[in-house]
């Protein structure tokens, strides 16, 4: 049968209308099973997040029915002086736990990338731990090492006095960092950084010159990641901080365990407005890379 | 080529030192006090021994406390299986949505993990409660199904009773599914992409329906992404602490919290440091098997 199909002269055929293009057998999002499931998922991820927004306005203090527009949950968000203080202690923490991360994390992504060394093997095991182990326990030996082993001047002036939170999410964020920016070292060339060195320059220099410019968008990418990371963190804090170190997840925990108002939905509207600008700035950044690479 | 240390040891040194004294000071010597003190005693209230004893050991594997690392096993792997389960077709769909699509759904999937674990576990609670929309959509599906029974002359339904969702174990592998879905879907996406797609074509082509398809030639092809899916959902379900401290009732305390009884309310060090380390040696345990799965399936490719 399929002989004759190839010998039949093709029969003229009608004029195809394009009144509705079948989906291809392989469209699968434009099947209507795998869209019901793909908006059932998204609607199970952004129904509570929008709720929590949405009634972060509502003139009620049981957040169920409308009952109208309002600020005045903002306002009192503003006003609560222990939330503004957390706020401000998870963004001061959230960005020098960035800096030094980031710092920390391309060093170590550069010496796994270009060095031999006896025991790297270990090192790589080792710096693989801080993503993998368990917050809880990492929490716990946090809290031990702070409380025992190397305490923590209490009574230290602002910035200082949030050194044992900051230096517990570094040693978590910095690992991430690593990785990120060792992805993107394996698309070096390496024979730039040797050009870089027969033509004159230093070893300083070509690092700075060379090396880092390509690592960029490595870079950026575990910075956000780093923020991310530590403007999120439950746990670990939970177990660093003392009664006048208290950062915003820690704050909102206290405030739900007490009571549920309306003040924590608008406190969170904020800090989600916040994460989503700030991921948008960085996703941004990330686009913007390819059209030097050209250059 | 990668240089040894030796030909540049003044670059190594400034390179190298930063973060392996970073990692060596607050992480692994922090990590190694917890594992002296698991050998230890409480003597006083703030005073530990270092006896060398196994006891803390003994205690954790106990009936009661082994019961509880059991359980967390079993919501952990429930959890996984249902983001697998949730996360494969959605995984699949955004793999072969068109280019413009797929960034968005691929945007949707990954802003709630940016958002704050704590925020996203309060507004679920606010779904799941007696006065939540779970329950208002069910009343109003309850009071419809009442009417229509009137209707056709049956017996009205009795009164709506609202459908106790939180402070369960329910509400507990709900929060961790809504927490951990992301986790699954990246790396099932990431995998379905690389896929070879004519062999689904061939499979199509040569008669073989969708279901079967997907069961006999996609799933064994996206095996290793599978299996590292199921590793990062497991991995932190297992150990998480904030889902059941706060959707969770009474009996569904995991192991997690029952660590940070140990250290902040019962001041139990030792014991807690012991129930730390059976965590992570379960922890390495998932990621020995995940390896092991993974080293077979690229021996077989």
């Amino acid at each position: 049968m399929a002989d004759q199909a190839l010998v039949a002269t093709p029969s003229p055929r009608p004029p195809e209308k394009p009144v509705k293009d079948k989906p291809g057998p392989l469209e699968y999002m434009r099947q209507w099973p795998l869209r019901v499931i793909v908006g059932a998922t998204l609607l199970f991820l952004y129904l509570p997040l929008i709720t929590l927004m949405v009634f972060s306005f509502n003139d009620s203090r049981r957040n169920i029915v409308w009952h109208g527009f309002t600020f005045k949950y903002y306002e009192k968000a503003f006003n609560n002086d222990s939330l503004q203080q957390a706020f401000v202690n998870s963004l001061t923490i959230a960005f020098l736990c960035t800096v030094i991360s980031v710092i920390l994390g391309a060093l170590a992504a550069v010496m796994l990338w270009r060095f031999r060394f006896p025991g790297k093997t270990v090192v790589e095991g080792s710096m693989a731990l801080p993503i993998v182990v368990p917050e809880i326990c990492m929490g716990v030996a946090m809290l031990v090492f702070f409380a025992r082993v190397f305490p923590w001047p209490g009574g230290l002036p602002w910035p200082l006095n949030l050194g044992a939170i900051t230096i517990a999410h570094i040693s978590f964020a910095f690992p991430f960092v690593a990785t990120v920016v060792r992805a993107r070292l394996a698309s070096f060339n390496r024979e730039l950084e040797e050009a870089a060195k027969d033509l004159g320059a230093s070893e300083w220099r070509t690092f700075w010159d060379v090396l880092v410019p390509h690592m960029q968008p490595g870079l950026i990418a575990g910075a956000l990641l780093a923020f991310t990371l530590s403007l999120d963190d439950f746990v670990i804090t939970f177990f660093t901080a003392g009664p006048d170190t208290v950062t915003f997840p820690v704050k909102v925990y206290s405030m739900l365990r007490f009571s549920v108002t309306p003040e924590v939905n608008a406190a969170s509207t904020i800090l989600i407005v916040v994460t989503v600008i700030l991921t948008a700035i960085g996703l941004q950044m990330q686009n913007n890379e390819p059209k030097d690479k050209k250059a | 080529m990668e240089q040894t240390w030796k030909q540049a040891r003044a670059a190594f040194a400034a390179i190298s030192v930063p973060p392996l004294a970073w990692l060596l000071f607050f992480f692994l010597i922090p990590l190694a006090v917890i594992w002296a003190y698991t050998f230890g005693e409480n003597t006083g209230p703030t005073t530990i021994d270092f006896t060398g004893t196994f006891a803390n050991y003994a205690r954790a594997l106990g009936p009661l406390y082994l019961g509880i690392f059991v359980k967390s096993v079993v919501v952990a792997a429930i959890t996984t299986i249902l983001c697998l389960v949730v996360g494969f077709p959605v995984a699949l769909a955004i793999a072969f949505a068109s280019p413009k699509q797929k960034a968005w759904l691929l945007l949707l999937i990954m802003l709630p993990f940016w958002t704050n674990l704590l925020i996203r576990t309060f507004a679920l609670i606010a779904v799941l409660r007696e006065q939540g929309y779970v329950n208002f959509a069910l009343e109003w599906l309850w009071n419809n199904a009442s009417g229509f029974m009137t209707l056709i002359g049956l017996q009205p339904l009795g009164e709506f009773e609202p459908l106790t969702l939180l402070y369960n174990n329910f509400a507990v592998v709900v929060g961790l599914v809504y927490v951990h879905l992301p986790f699954m879907v990246l790396p099932l996406y990431s995998a379905l992409d690389r896929m070879d797609r004519s062999l689904m074509e061939a499979s199509l082509d040569l008669g073989a329906g969708h279901l079967k398809t997907i069961f006999l030639v996609v799933v064994p092809l996206a095996a290793p992404g599978i299996a590292s899916g199921i590793l990062i959902t497991f991995i932190p379900a297992l150990g998480s602490y904030l889902t059941p401290d706060l959707l969770g009732g009474t009996d569904s305390q995991m192991i997690a919290n029952v660590i940070e009884r140990q250290f902040k309310r019962a001041n139990d060090w030792p014991f807690g440091a012991a129930l730390s380390f059976l965590l992570m040696y379960l922890t390495f345990i998932a990621i020995a098997i995940q390896a092991l799965v993974q080293r077979r399936s690229d021996r077989r490719a």
